[in-house]
């Protein structure tokens, strides 16, 4: 017998007649997710790959928060390698009554070793390669500041004390730094206009950086021969390290998108587990007569072994496709992220995602099909003889063992995938005592209910096992819904909602000593009010007590990066509005024999200090030791400038510093920041609203990114509803056919299906949102440590939903019972 | 084996005894019968005597607790599962109360089944024509859904007789038709039987039905208690 052939025939027959389609549409809807992000991450992947030394404009770069020292320009002279010289900062551009805070970048002409500059002389305009740089005394500005400033090519602007034309209109500069979070727009100058600008003072923060190309091997001798471990205040970048804060972003982003793919494809398997049981139990007859006829146990294997791979192919193949599709809706949601045009993908995730439903088919479906081997011919004869079900734990363990070992390979990260398969496990677990103990609750209100609404608990409380399998599976794309929704308006709205309305706006920082006067006057006189400025010195931590700080010794990466950067120092006589004394004393003014630290509580834990510690910085060039007197808790959400390292006047007022004040701007005074930064040009201004806004625009991208993949889940809590459906579709059909027969009508019949999926959307619902508002508040309370209000509409909300999207799917799953005549269906089952 | 060379079937001292709540239940208890090739035999008895669980056994779909199954030389205890389902599609024919027909198979596909089973090339022509003697020509792309209870149970019968089977078991062939139908149906199984040469082991309750056979085996209690 041709059993390929057979298995293809009926795979036809089971399609048409019904049986299978719920199998194939959930892999279909769990490879389209997957395969949408395996497409996207692909590109992002071959994007970053081709465009690694592009990133850093570089084969090397060397980058200080002081002035490259000589030596370092004079070996990579040495080694004959292309250098060049570059300075970045933070400045207000004006132009008439207009100011713009911009990212400056000042360079040469060897500037960039590698990839090209565009430019454009239109806005908006046509874009071309351009192989040289800024000419002295003009600037290339990109387009975001030509229209802030309202100002045209050819027209000058101001920079500091110099004037600058506007002579391009910068549209790509290939190591652009920053752009997950750039908030400024771009102005490029010659290095040789920089002096003019008077912008470069001791104190003012500017990046230097020294770019080097040259053969590789000739790269590799210079970063050995040069010996970064005895400068405080140089990184070394090579083409790995290329954009490692978009790097690190997207590798995130891809984690968590494979993640919530993988939770698509948990549903998608229970849907298809629970369609295969049903496809199973109604093939037992047919199981029965072809082994009465002849059919051996080892072709029955076979033939259903077929049927599976091949729906599991096409079906695949299919969602491949969609998933294809899908992914350019999610390239163009983070468009904005990758800054960059992607490249096309390549064929692996077709691969991937073809793996990815042959697995779901395999875990959830075929143990169950090929089972039906064991249904005995006698079956015939006794149609109560019935194979042996099954266990369904051996089941489901067998799918959550595929997923964990599926997981990594899907996320790249063990620990992380470990938590999310952990977290869905318990929720499932969760919703389903929940609902059992729900369901039980219920079965006590049934003498009291009327008789649709009794008759539809009925059958709630009657079918407990597959009600529970529903509310598991619809219940947790729900949770997960819900919780994205209140965690955005946590993290958004509720942040900005705690600022009172006269929270500082605007922060002025690089201010000079010798301005603090002028401007504290100047702006106290405007504003009317005290103006508070505080010094800033900057700093690397060097020792713990006799301990030499090596950042590959703390292995969270906060730790990490707090003790491989400098940091803001302060220095105070008395401790700030916002701050309190959790531990030790402050400082006596008086006291100047000793130089004293105080540390804010949350560094101190991460980085392991405690009262008493001596901590050694060294600042400019210079090694300063203190002890640490008290730790602080600080008010960080104030919007106040605040410290994480304080010490007493004595320990730092000698060193080079600028000041930093935060203020309240009024609309209507805003215009005194025109002629403040015309007196001072060296000072920056930060408009606080428009960080805000650009935070909160990219936030926005990534939620909706995140509910992009998201939607996804709920499709596959959808099938699986529709599978729990089917399940009980003949028992419900009997029911409704044998209530005909009796005399219901059918307002009658459909008023019982309504009850009882009301029910089943009513606890989904409510044990749905139970659940999101407690995983909402452990987040709050653990990870992002802030302070929520649970909003109680949620939990009429999210049942009320629910309640439409099940009966609204009951009711057309069972469309054909309510249209068929008594007779036909009592007949058929 | 120690087989009379007429018998198409035997059955030695078979013992049927399954698992209940109330205790190990003997359902045939010590059954002794030989079935001539060519023969046509009604097991007749009350409901619960035993007649299905025999029949199961001589047609090989289940195995006894004890004794022995001889069908077409072959004892049927010393095969595997899969070794019995060969034996089934190469020398026995089944007729069912229930027709038993598979819904996604049209009538032509069903009578088609156990000959593609056995590999056969003119599984489609032999089908055809086995339509065509129960007069079913005009029906063959139907599905059971479309057909009458009559017309179900003559595909069915179509199906039995496709593979030229030595045997045919028939378990209540008529308990779901009507009167009329029933005739008809039964008038086709004879002349199907007398046709092919087949033997016919048939469980009926009906003593009519019964009287046509030629021997009649009465089961009481899972033994026979007479053979007439």
């Amino acid at each position: 017998m041709n059993t390929l052939k057979f298995a293809f025939n009926g795979l036809k027959r089971d399609w048409y007649s019904g049986e299978l389609r719920l199998i194939g549409i959930s892999i279909l809807i769990a490879v389209a997710c997957l395969s949408s992000v395996s497409f996207f991450t692909d590109r992002v992947k071959r994007g970053t790959q081709k465009q690694a030394t592009e990133l850093l404009a570089a084969d090397l770069v060397l980058i200080s928060s002081k002035k490259i020292q000589t030596k370092y320009i004079d070996a990579g002279t040495s080694a004959a390698l292309i250098i060049s010289l570059s300075e970045s900062f933070r400045s207000v551009v004006l132009k008439n009554d207009k100011l713009e805070l911009a990212e400056v970048k000042a360079v040469d002409s060897s500037y960039p070793i590698r990839g090209h500059l565009r430019t454009s002389d239109n806005l908006f305009g046509e874009e071309q390669v351009n192989d040289s740089i800024p000419s002295r005394g003009s600037a290339w500005v990109d387009s975001r500041l030509l229209q802030a400033l309202q100002v045209d090519i050819g027209q000058s602007i101001s920079l500091g004390a110099s004037e600058l034309i506007v002579e391009k209109i910068l549209t790509y500069e290939p190591d652009r730094g920053g752009d997950l979070f750039n908030i400024a727009p771009r102005l490029m100058m010659n290095r040789a206009d920089l002096d003019k600008t008077k912008l470069v003072l001791p104190g003012s923060r500017i990046q230097y950086r020294l770019l080097l190309g040259g053969k590789s091997e000739r790269i590799d001798a210079y970063r050995e021969q040069i010996n970064v471990e005895d400068n405080d205040h140089l990184s070394v970048q090579g083409i790995k390290d290329a954009r490692p804060e978009i790097k690190s972003a997207l590798e995130r982003a891809e984690q968590f998108l494979g993640l919530a793919a993988l939770v698509s494809i948990a549903l998608a398997g229970l849907a298809v587990a629970m369609s295969a049981q049903r496809f199973a139990i109604r093939h037992y007859d047919n199981c029965a007569i072809m082994r009465c006829l002849g059919l051996k146990q080892g072709q029955i294997t076979q033939i259903y072994f077929f049927q599976l791979m091949l729906l599991s192919l096409i079906c695949s193949f299919i969602g491949c496709m969609l998933g294809f599709f899908a992914q350019e809706v999610l390239n163009q949601t983070l468009i904005g992220m990758t800054q960059q045009p992607l490249p096309d993908p390549s064929w692996s995730p077709v691969l991937s995602g073809l793996f990815a439903g042959l697995i779901t088919v395999i875990a959830f479906a075929l143990p169950q099909l090929v089972h039906l081997r064991e249904v005995s011919p006698l079956r015939v004869l006794r149609k109560d003889l019935s194979p042996v079900p099954l266990n369904n734990y051996a089941i489901y363990a067998l799918a959550i063992i595929t997923l964990v070992l599926l997981s990594p390979w899907q996320s790249g990260n063990v620990n992380l995938t470990l938590y999310t398969v952990a977290g869905l496990f318990l929720t499932a677990i969760a919703l389903a005592l929940s609902a059992k103990m729900m369901i039980k609750l219920l079965k006590k209100l049934q003498p009291k209910l009327k008789m649709a609404a009794r008759h539809g608990l009925a059958n709630v409380t009657r079918r407990s096992d597959q009600s529970i399998m529903q509310i598991i599976g619809i219940g947790i794309g729900v949770t997960v819904m819900l919780l994205l929704t209140l965690v955005r308006t946590d993290l958004l709205e509720g942040w900005q909602n705690r600022l009172p309305n006269d929270a500082p706006n605007y922060f002025l920082i690089n201010i000079q000593p010798e301005q603090v006067s002028g401007i504290k006057a100047q702006l106290s006189a405007s504003l009317g009010t005290n103006i508070e400025l505080h010094p800033m010195v900057r700093g690397r931590l060097i020792k713990i007590n006799d301990n030499i700080i090596n950042p590959n010794d703390y292995k969270d990466p906060r730790a990490n990066r707090l003790a491989a950067r400098e940091f803001n120092l302060s220095y105070a006589d008395e401790i700030q509005i916002e701050n309190r004394l959790v531990a030790g004393k402050w400082w006596y003014l008086d006291d100047d024999s000793k130089n004293y630290f105080s540390v804010e509580e949350g560094i101190a834990k991460t980085l392991g200090i405690s009262i008493g510690d001596q901590l050694t910085y060294s600042i400019a060039g210079k090694d300063i030791l203190g002890e640490v007197i008290n730790l602080r808790w600080v008010e960080w959400d104030s919007f106040n400038v605040n410290f994480f390292v304080v010490s007493n006047t004595a320990a730092l007022d000698s060193y080079p510093s600028t000041f930093i004040s935060s203020l309240f701007i009024p609309e209507s005074k805003r215009s005194m920041l025109i002629d403040l930064v015309k007196q001072y040009p060296s000072i920056t201004v930060f408009d606080i609203d428009a960080i805000l806004t650009q935070v909160r625009i990219i936030m926005n991208q990534v939620i909706r990114t995140v509910e992009f993949v998201f939607i996804f889940t709920v499709l596959t809590g959808i099938a699986v509803l529709f599978a729990a459906l089917q399940s009980t579709h003949d028992e419900r059909s009997h029911e409704s056919a044998l209530m005909s027969a009796l005399g219901a009508n059918r307002k009658q019949i459909v008023s019982g299906l309504v009850a009882e999926f009301m029910f089943l959307g009513g606890i989904t619902g409510l044990l749905s949102a139970i659940a999101a508002s407690v995983i909402e508040m452990a987040l709050a309370e653990y990870v992002f440590k802030m302070d929520i209000i649970i909003d109680p509409l949620i939990w009429l909300i999210a049942p009320l939903a629910c309640c439409l999207i099940i009966v609204s799917t009951g009711l057309f799953g069972t469309r054909k019972v309510l249209a068929s005549s008594p007779m036909l269906m009592l007949r058929k089952v | 084996m120690d087989l009379d060379s007429n018998n198409i079937v035997e059955a030695k001292a078979i013992v049927k005894q399954v698992s209940s709540p109330e205790g190990t239940l003997t359902i045939l208890a010590d059954v002794n019968l030989s079935i001539k090739q060519g023969e046509s035999l009604a097991v007749i008895g009350v409901s619960g005597s035993g007649k299905s669980t025999l029949l199961g056994l001589l047609a090989g779909l289940d195995t006894p607790t004890s004794g022995k199954v001889i069908l077409n030389g072959t004892i049927l205890n010393d095969l595997d599962e899969d070794g019995r389902a060969q034996i089934r599609n190469q020398s026995v024919g089944f007729v069912f109360q229930s027709f038993h027909l598979l819904p996604g198979l049209t009538a032509l596909e069903n009578t088609a089944l156990p000959l593609e089973l056995a590999g056969s090339d003119q599984a489609d022509e032999i089908a055809r024509q086995r339509l065509a003697d129960v007069g079913l020509s005009e029906r063959i792309h139907h599905y059971p859904n479309q057909l009458s209870g009559g017309e179900q149970q003559r595909v069915a019968l179509a199906r039995a007789f496709a593979c030229n089977p030595k045997i045919l078991f028939a378990d209540e062939p008529t308990g779901n038709l009507d009167q009329k139908t029933a005739q008809l149906i039964i008038d086709m199984i004879f002349k199907m039987n007398k046709d092919n040469g087949t033997t016919l082991v048939m469980v009926t309750h009906d003593d009519a039905l019964a009287s046509l056979c030629d021997r009649n085996v009465v089961m009481t209690g899972g033994k026979i208690t007479k053979d007439i």
